[in-house]
């Protein structure tokens, strides 16, 4: 089981990395997208191979953040009836899910996607409009990506496993993570906002931004 | 029983994804394993079926082409810049100056700082369509105030959650980029059907802080006199000051953009851009000329107001405007906001000075959470498109059709049908899982019935859109619609309103769960009266909610018995003459019905005109067309020269 659950962690901290490595590309494609619109308007210029990145980019952040979000619990449930249940329910809920759902899907993508890939790239696949990036890397993405994920499901169903037989304590509640993981980056606990003039109460003398004792955090 | 399993094999499907979702499994991936499921037991039951399922094994290698589709997706590549672009926002403290600078100027008026809170709302939601960042702002900004001036708790959290809602209606929204695609109608037409709706959305909830504000003055009072900031040095706030040079800054405007040949919507815009210059240059110029000479001629108050409504104003420009005027795809619309709300935070922070308004670890977490939604949304998508490769090879799509058209009442009873469903399945599902499940097999019913049905009929004779005229078999004439795109956007319009209430009520209402986790959940001490105040309870957040979800379901009423507020960019001339029918000539023997093009008023799209627009080529540079329009044929009118 240690054997096991040090390959989770070691599967867990590689997604990690790869998701978060991947999360700036939104930063580089919004930049290649402003600045494609910006010059095809003042210099009536433009390049596929442009326009390409960008939809390479997000395609890039998406399938490699997934395995990421899968690790955080970030993909959205609908828990109006397992909110019910008690966590130990919950627990073998996404025990039979990673095992009946996830493995199944990411199998069956893996098994497709690699005929698809390499039919492509043995024809060394070219871009369908005139100076476009080649497609077969990209396509390249899909199988890479769901390893990844499958990788990621192995690694959750080890820890699950492990929590059901009492070897890994139980995660705390995961209703709403993503919502959460929003709320935390508007509101960054660690960068403390800054102080506004709101609503002196006499007109020369400034305040802080009003906020409840606790600081930040709810 | 293999034959009745087979025949039933789409209500069975449907009935395994809700219970497939409700297990409390990742969407996702649950879509993707009932797809795959049925997909197993399709090909098993094809030979029992009758013919209904086209499913075999060699259809499997689609899925990795349909992934790569998702993949290719341009239009949805704007929900990362959307969502980036609000994350940053709202870290640029210009939700908190707004709200600042638009209270005082509502001032002693009573419900003043609830307009504010509705106004700023409105302006957030029309620079970015994320609900998140305005609910969070207003939240922490807001709400502490309005609270420290006696507001009625439920009426305040009420106030801040709808109009951080405001987000998902007023374009450039996320839900409506989403819907555009699914309903494969672009997204320009959408943003310009739902523009009047948002902005009469917002105009209710004020004449509802109005109405609250006259009934029980304090639930929502007005400043008190002493609280009020910016005066002049003799005291007075300086409001004429503030008219003048709106009054000045709207009739240079006007003067300026008169003769640029835009129209309705586009004309707005482009006012709007030159108000907004002209105003801004005229501040500079005051201040410069104060510090030269000592005499502003400028109250505080209107200087600030100047200011503060640039940074929106022209990000409103930069997205929205370009976005509709048709000088940038929604998707270069979005990616230019998250550069300039980039921008924007820069200067705060290099030029200003405000040091914790912008670093890497904000990027960085601005970016990881937008990562993080892309990844969910994307891989519901494909779970979605796995799922419908199965539901559309056992013929579920003709039988949602055949379910949903034959509906009694019309299209009407189609439309209200279809409201209350999604209203009810928004207390379930969010809007995303909404727009991938249910409207990619609402769309065909709908297009179908927008088609024929006689009220469809009548409402498409009235705008002046084309309506065929065919004969059928027995000789009666049946009138169809040509061109069921502003039908669409009109649904489309009525859905996104709906599914605004799906952040307004538990258990999944993400306005109310961002309000949650930005108000005081203890007594606190008030910073500035030094009282100790209750905290918000949850019940005063979700009571708050409930008048507001009422508005907006009166708004889906308003909408869809005055569809021209969903339509009005397509209306293209005044109601169309008496149709002239071609009469068929009575030997015509043949069994097809022979399309009559019916001949309104002149400049209406006809069958058999040439499209507005040349086909699009994908992946090719979209270039608007601005050439003459399409030829005409038009009889009924005398020649021009």
């Amino acid at each position: 089981m240690q054997t096991l659950l040090g390959l989770s962690r070691w599967i867990d901290d590689l997604n990690g990395r790869i998701g978060r490595a991947a999360a700036w590309l939104v930063l580089v494609a919004a930049v290649i997208s402003s600045g494609n619109a910006i010059v095809r308007k003042t210099f009536d210029m433009s390049s596929n191979a442009w326009l390409d990145a960008q939809w390479w980019l997000y395609a890039m952040v998406f399938l490699l953040a997934a395995p990421w979000a899968l690790r955080d619990n970030d993909h959205i449930r609908i828990d109006v009836v397992s909110g019910l249940l008690s966590p130990r329910q919950r627990g073998w809920i996404d025990l039979f899910g990673h095992i009946a759902f996830l493995l199944p899907v990411t199998l069956v993508i893996l098994v497709t996607a690699w005929p698809y890939f390499l039919t492509s790239f043995l024809q060394n696949e070219q871009a369908k409009d005139a100076g476009g990036l080649p497609q077969w890397p990209i396509k390249a993405l899909i199988p890479l990506a769901f390893t990844l994920l499958l990788a990621q499901a192995v690694s959750e169903i080890v820890k699950r496993i492990a929590i059901l037989r009492g070897d890994l304590p139980e995660p705390g509640a995961h209703a709403s993570a993503y919502h959460e993981a929003v709320t935390e980056a508007a509101l960054m606990p660690d960068a403390p906002r800054p102080p506004t003039r709101m609503y002196p109460k006499t007109q020369n003398q400034a305040i802080d931004a009003p906020r409840h004792p606790d600081g930040d955090r709810p | 029983m293999m034959a009745l399993v087979a025949e039933n094999l789409a209500p069975i499907m449907f009935l395994g994804l809700i219970a497939f979702l409700l297990l409390g499994y990742p969407v996702a991936f649950s879509l993707g394993a009932v797809g795959l499921l049925f997909f197993v037991i399709g090909v098993e039951l094809a030979p029992y079926s009758d013919g209904t399922i086209t499913l075999s094994w060699p259809l499997l290698n689609s899925m990795p082409g349909r992934i790569f589709e998702v993949m290719r997706n341009d239009t949805l590549l704007a929900i990362p810049f959307f969502t980036f672009m609000g994350l940053i926002l709202e870290r640029s403290g210009m939700a908190e100056d707004l709200l600042e600078t638009i209270g005082q100027l509502f001032g002693t008026i009573r419900g003043g700082l609830a307009y504010a809170v509705i106004f700023v709302g409105a302006l957030l939601a029309a620079t970015t369509g994320v609900v998140a960042a305005s609910v969070i702002s207003m939240g922490l900004i807001s709400l502490p105030i309005m609270l420290r001036y006696g507001y009625d708790r439920r009426l305040a959290s009420g106030t801040i959650a709808a109009s951080g809602t405001l987000a998902q209606i007023i374009p450039p929204s996320l839900v409506l980029i989403v819907l555009a695609d699914q309903l494969g109608r672009s997204v320009d037409d959408m943003y310009k059907g739902a523009i009047l709706p948002g902005i009469a959305l917002a105009g209710l909830y004020a004449v509802y802080v109005f109405i609250v504000s006259m009934i029980r003055p304090a639930a929502a009072p007005g400043l008190p006199p002493a609280d009020i900031a910016y005066r002049k040095p003799d005291g007075s706030r300086g409001l004429p000051s503030l008219a003048a040079i709106s009054i000045a800054a709207g009739v240079l405007g006007i003067a300026a953009t008169w003769n640029l040949g835009y129209r309705s919507i586009d004309y707005a815009i482009v006012l709007m851009g030159a108000c907004i210059t002209i105003a801004f240059v005229m501040a500079v110029a005051n201040r410069i000329l104060a510090s030269l000479t000592g005499t502003s001629l400028l109250s505080p108050l209107a200087e600030r107001v100047t200011f503060v409504m640039v940074p929106p104003l022209l990000l409103i420009f930069l997205v929205l405007g370009t976005i509709i005027i048709g000088l940038a795809t929604p998707t270069e619309g979005g990616a230019m906001g998250a550069v300039g709300a980039l921008l924007l935070a820069g200067f705060k922070r290099f030029a200003v000075g405000e040091k914790n308004r912008l670093d890497w670890k904000i990027v960085g977490s601005a970016a990881e959470a937008t990562a993080k939604l892309s990844a969910f949304v994307m891989f519901i998508l494909i779970g979605a498109r796995i799922f419908s490769l199965t539901f559309y090879g056992i013929n579920g799509h003709v039988w949602v059709e055949h379910l949903l058209t034959s509906l009694p009442g019309g299209m009407y009873g189609f439309l209200v049908m279809v409201m209350v469903l999604v209203f009810v399945l928004a207390f379930f599902l969010d809007f995303f899982e909404l727009a991938f499940i249910l409207v990619p097999l609402l769309k065909p019913a709908a297009e179908a019935i927008f088609r024929t049905s006689p009220e469809a009929v009548a409402i498409a004779k009235s705008f002046g859109f084309a309506v065929i005229a065919a004969k059928d078999p027995s000789g009666v004439v049946v009138e169809t619609v040509a061109d069921v795109t502003p039908f669409m956007i009109w649904f489309g319009v009525l859905m996104a309103i709906n599914m605004q209430t799906s952040f307004m009520h538990p258990p999944f209402g993400f306005a109310l769960f961002y309000l949650r986790s930005v108000a005081p959940k203890e007594p606190y001490v008030d910073r500035v009266t030094g009282r100790t105040m209750n905290p918000v309870q949850s019940s005063d957040i979700y009571w708050g909610a409930v008048p507001f979800v009422g508005l907006q379901l009166s708004m889906i009423a308003i909408v869809m018995a005055m569809p021209w507020l969903a339509m009005h960019a397509m209306v293209k001339s005044k109601p169309a003459p008496t149709a002239i029918e071609r009469t068929a000539p009575p030997d015509a023997s043949s069994s097809a019905p022979e399309p009559l093009p019916v001949m309104p008023g002149s400049g209406d799209k006809r069958p058999f005109a040439l499209p507005p627009e040349p086909p699009a080529i994908p992946g090719a540079v979209s270039e608007s067309y601005r050439g003459p329009p399409p030829p005409t044929l038009d009889m009924s009118q005398p020649p021009r020269f």
